[in-house]
C-alpha cells in the first residue's frame, strides 16, 4: 500500500540526507530489506497511535537540531574505575586509540563496519532479524531506519563467561553530530555477559541493540544515558530470551531534550526471565518516553517492568508498556509498574499500561501512578531535624529505589544512587 | 524550658479556631501531662509546636529556652531540642530506618555545630539503645515504620527520641494502640530518658499511661484552652468521673 503523501514526502526528505546503501555482503542485503520495511511503513507522525505522547518531528528531520555538550565538572564518568573492556565511539565514529583491543576471554567482538562484506556471518541471523520481528504488531520505523543506515556498531558473540563487562562509551563532540549505531549480541547456551553503555553519543543518536539470549544464558545491561540538555535519542532493544535464561536491562536517564527508549522482549523458552527497568529525572524541557513490549511465548516465565520518573519545571514523562501473554504461556508471572513523582504542577506524566492475555493460568499485575512528594513524610523527617531539601532528596531517592534495585551489581547501583543524589542537589527539589 | 503564652491557632484552610489562648510553662526536668476530651486541641498543640503546615498562629508565642519556636522551620525546632513523638508515626517506604536515624542524628549535630557521628560509633549507640527497647536488627533495616505493628511504631518513636536526645519531648497519645506490655516497654524507655535537663509533655486520653510515666503537673484542656491545672490526683479524678464535672465546674 502506498504511503499517504505527507508521509512519503517526510520519508524522502529524510532518506535524501542519508547515504545510499552500498556493498555486496550479508550486511548490504540486510540493509536493503530494512529499507524496504521502512519504505512501506514511512516515518512516524504525531497522529500515529504509538507516537501520540511523543513528537517525532526532531527525530524525523533531515538534519539534527544542534546540542552542546554537557559539562559534568569534576564528576567521575560512569563505570569509572571498573575493570571493563572499553569501546569508544565519538559522534558515532569508532575511536580505536581510545578503545581497548577487541579481545576478551569468552567473547568474540567485531565491529559492524568491518564485518559486513563477507557472504556468511553469524550476525546474519540477528542483524535486522529481531528488529523485523519486532515490527508487529506495531511498527517501529526508527529501528528499520537504523538497520538500513547504521554506520557502525559492535557484533558480540559470547561463547562462555565474559571475563569482564564490555563497556560502550559514546562521546559527543560535535554540536551537530547525527549518529546511527547498531549492535548485536549473541549469547550461547550458558554464556554470561554484562554490557555497559554510557554517554550521549551525538546531538542526535539512533541506536539499536539486538540480543539473542540462548538457553541458560545471562545478559545484564546497564545504561547511563548522556546528560546533554539538548540531545535527542531514539533507542531500541530487541531481545529473544531462551529457556531458563535471564535478561536484565536498566537505564538511568538524567537530562536530554528528547529520549525514546523502546524495549521489545520476547520470552521464547520456559522459565526465562526478563527484567527491564529505568530511572529518569528531568527538569524543564526534558521529555522522556519508555515504550516497552514484552511477549510471553513460553511457560513459567517471569517479566518485570519497573519505570520511575521524577519530573520538574514542566518536564514530561511517557510510559507505554505492554505485556502480551500468548496462548499456552501458562504460569506467566508478569509485573509492570510505572510511576512518576511530579515536583510541581507544570510537569506531566502520560502512561498507557496494557495487558493482553491469552492464557488462563497467569499472574499479571500492573500499576501506574503519578503524585507529589508526600508532605506528611516530609514533615516527619523535618521534625527529626532533617533539613527540608535533604528530606526531599531522601524521599525522591526512596521513590526511585525500586527501579535502582533492578541493578544486580551493588557497586553500580550505589554509584547510580550517588549520581541521582548529585543531580537532585544540582537541580533542587523545589519547595 | 517551654513557655507557651496566650497561643491562638486556627486552621489555615478554613475559618476554624482550634486553640484559644493556651498558657503553659514547663520547667527543666518537669513532666507535664495534658488530658482532655476529643477535639479539645491537644494534638493541634503538639503539631503547632513541632511546626506542621496547615495551621495559622493568630496570637501568642511559644519559646524553648527563650528562643521563639513559632518562627523556626521544623528542622530548626528539632535542632533546638524539641521532639514530637507522633500519635501516628509516618511510614516512609524506600528509606531504611537506620539511614533515617543516622541522617537525623547527624543533621542535628551539624546544625548545632557538632561533629557528625562516624558510621561505627553510630551503629554502636543505636544497637545499644534499640536493645533496651526490644527493637531487633531486622526492624532497624526495614524501611521507616513500614509494616511495623502499632507497638513497634511507638517503640521506634522512643528509639528516635533516645538517639536525638532532645531537651523537650512531646508525646502525643503515645499510649494509643498499645497493649499492656508494649505500654510498659515504651514507658520504661521514656523514664530512662528522664533527667534534670529534660522535660516532657505527655498528651493522653487515659490515666493509665500516667501510672507508668508519673507527671509532676496535670493539665485539663477543653475547647482550645487549659481549663484546670493540678497534681497527679487530677488525672485520677478524670479517670473516675470523666470530664463532665470539671467542664461544668469551670463553666
Amino acid at each position: 500500500m502506498a504511503l499517504p503523501k505527507a508521509k512519503e514526502d517526510a520519508l524522502q526528505a529524510r532518506l535524501a540526507a542519508l547515504p545510499a546503501i552500498a556493498g555486496k555482503g550479508w550486511l548490504a542485503a540486510a540493509r536493503a530489506e530494512a529499507l524496504a520495511r521502512l519504505t512501506a511503513m514511512g516515518l512516524p507522525a504525531r497522529r500515529d497511535e504509538y507516537w501520540r505522547y511523543t513528537d517525532p518531528a526532531t527525530l524525523n528531520s533531515a538534519e539534527p537540531t544542534p546540542a552542546v555538550r554537557f559539562d559534568a565538572g569534576d564528576e567521575a564518568a560512569p563505570f569509572d574505575g571498573m575493570d571493563r573492556l572499553k569501546l569508544v565511539f565519538v559522534d558515532g565514529v569508532f575511536d580505536a586509540a581510545a578503545s581497548d583491543d577487541l579481545t576478551l576471554s569468552g567473547v568474540n567482538i567485531e565491529r559492524l563496519a568491518q564485518a559486513g562484506d563477507t557472504d556468511i556471518h553469524w550476525a546474519q541471523g540477528l542483524y535486522g532479524v529481531l528488529e523485523a520481528r519486532g515490527q508487529t504488531p506495531v511498527v517501529r520505523p526508527f529501528a528499520a531506519l537504523n538497520t538500513a543506515f547504521a554506520t557502525d556498531g559492535v557484533l558480540i558473540h559470547v561463547t562462555g563467561r565474559a571475563a569482564k563487562p564490555v563497556s560502550l562509551i559514546y562521546v559527543h563532540n560535535s554540536d551537530t553530530s547525527d549518529a546511527i549505531l547498531h549492535h548485536c549480541v549473541k549469547l550461547d547456551p550458558g554464556a554470561e555477559l554484562t554490557l555497559l553503555e554510557n554517554g550521549p553519543a551525538a546531538a542526535r543518536f539512533s541506536k539499536v541493540l539486538e540480543v539473542e539470549v540462548a538457553d541458560g544464558a545471562s545478559f545484564h545491561h546497564i545504561r547511563i544515558q548522556g546528560r546533554d540538555h539538548q540531545r535527542r535519542a531514539v533507542t531500541h532493544i530487541f531481545a529473544r530470551i531462551g529457556a531458563k535464561s535471564e535478561m536484565r536491562s536498566f537505564t538511568l536517564t538524567a537530562n536530554g531534550r528528547l529520549t525514546r527508549n523502546e524495549a521489545v522482549l520476547e520470552l521464547t523458552g520456559d522459565e526465562g526471565r526478563a527484567h527491564v527497568a529505568g530511572a529518569a529525572v528531568g527538569d524543564g524541557d526534558f521529555h522522556h518516553d519508555d515504550t516497552v513490549f514484552i511477549t510471553h511465548d513460553a511457560e513459567a516465565c517471569e517479566s518485570r517492568q519497573v519505570f520511575k520518573k521524577v519530573l520538574m519545571n514542566g518536564a514530561t514523562g511517557v510510559f507505554q508498556g505492554k505485556i502480551l501473554v500468548k496462548p499456552g504461556a501458562q504460569k506467566t508471572d508478569g509485573y509492570q509498574i510505572s510511576q512518576s513523582l511530579l515536583l510541581d504542577e507544570d510537569s506531566q506524566f502520560l502512561a498507557k499500561p496494557e495487558l493482553e492475555i491469552y492464557a488462563d493460568d497467569v499472574k499479571c499485575s500492573h500499576g501506574s501512578t503519578s503524585g507529589a512528594i508526600d508532605e506528611t513524610a516530609l514533615f516527619y523527617l523535618q521534625s527529626r531535624g532533617v533539613p527540608r531539601r535533604t528530606a526531599q532528596a531522601l524521599l525522591v531517592l526512596a521513590f526511585l529505589a525500586e527501579a535502582i534495585q533492578e541493578v544486580a551489581d551493588d557497586a553500580i547501583a550505589e554509584d547510580i544512587r550517588a549520581r541521582l543524589e548529585r543531580w537532585l542537589a544540582r537541580h533542587g527539589t523545589k519547595g | 524550658m517551654l513557655e507557651i503564652k496566650n497561643l491562638h491557632v486556627k486552621l489555615e484552610e478554613e475559618d476554624k479556631v482550634i486553640l484559644r489562648g493556651v498558657d503553659l510553662s514547663i520547667g527543666a526536668g518537669e513532666v507535664h501531662a495534658i488530658m482532655g476530651p476529643n477535639g479539645s486541641g491537644k494534638s493541634t498543640l503538639s503539631y503547632v509546636l513541632a511546626g506542621r503546615d496547615g495551621y495559622e498562629v493568630t496570637e501568642g508565642s511559644a519559646t524553648l529556652d527563650g528562643q521563639e519556636l513559632l518562627e523556626m522551620e521544623p528542622e530548626e525546632r528539632a535542632a533546638a531540642g524539641l521532639f514530637l513523638a507522633f500519635q501516628y508515626p509516618v511510614e516512609i517506604p524506600g528509606v531504611g530506618n537506620m539511614t533515617f536515624l543516622r541522617t537525623a542524628v547527624n543533621a542535628q549535630r551539624k546544625a548545632r555545630g557538632e561533629e557528625e557521628l562516624s558510621a561505627g560509633d553510630f551503629l554502636k549507640i543505636v544497637r545499644e539503645k534499640a536493645k533496651t527497647l526490644k527493637i531487633d536488627a531486622e526492624m532497624l533495616k526495614r524501611p521507616v515504620n513500614v509494616g511495623f505493628s502499632g507497638g513497634e511504631k511507638k517503640r521506634n518513636e522512643i528509639l528516635q527520641m533516645a538517639m536525638l536526645e532532645p531537651r523537650m519531648c512531646i508525646l502525643d497519645e503515645t499510649d494509643s494502640g498499645l497493649d499492656v506490655d508494649a505500654m510498659k516497654l515504651v514507658s520504661d524507655g521514656v523514664n530512662a530518658l528522664r533527667s534534670e535537663g529534660r522535660s516532657f509533655l505527655v498528651i493522653t486520653h487515659y490515666q493509665r499511661l500516667l501510672d507508668h510515666i508519673k507527671p509532676d503537673v496535670v493539665h485539663i484542656m477543653a475547647a482550645g484552652r487549659i481549663i484546670k491545672t493540678g497534681g497527679p490526683e487530677l488525672a485520677l479524678e478524670v479517670e473516675q468521673n470523666g470530664y463532665a464535672d470539671i467542664l461544668s465546674e469551670v463553666g
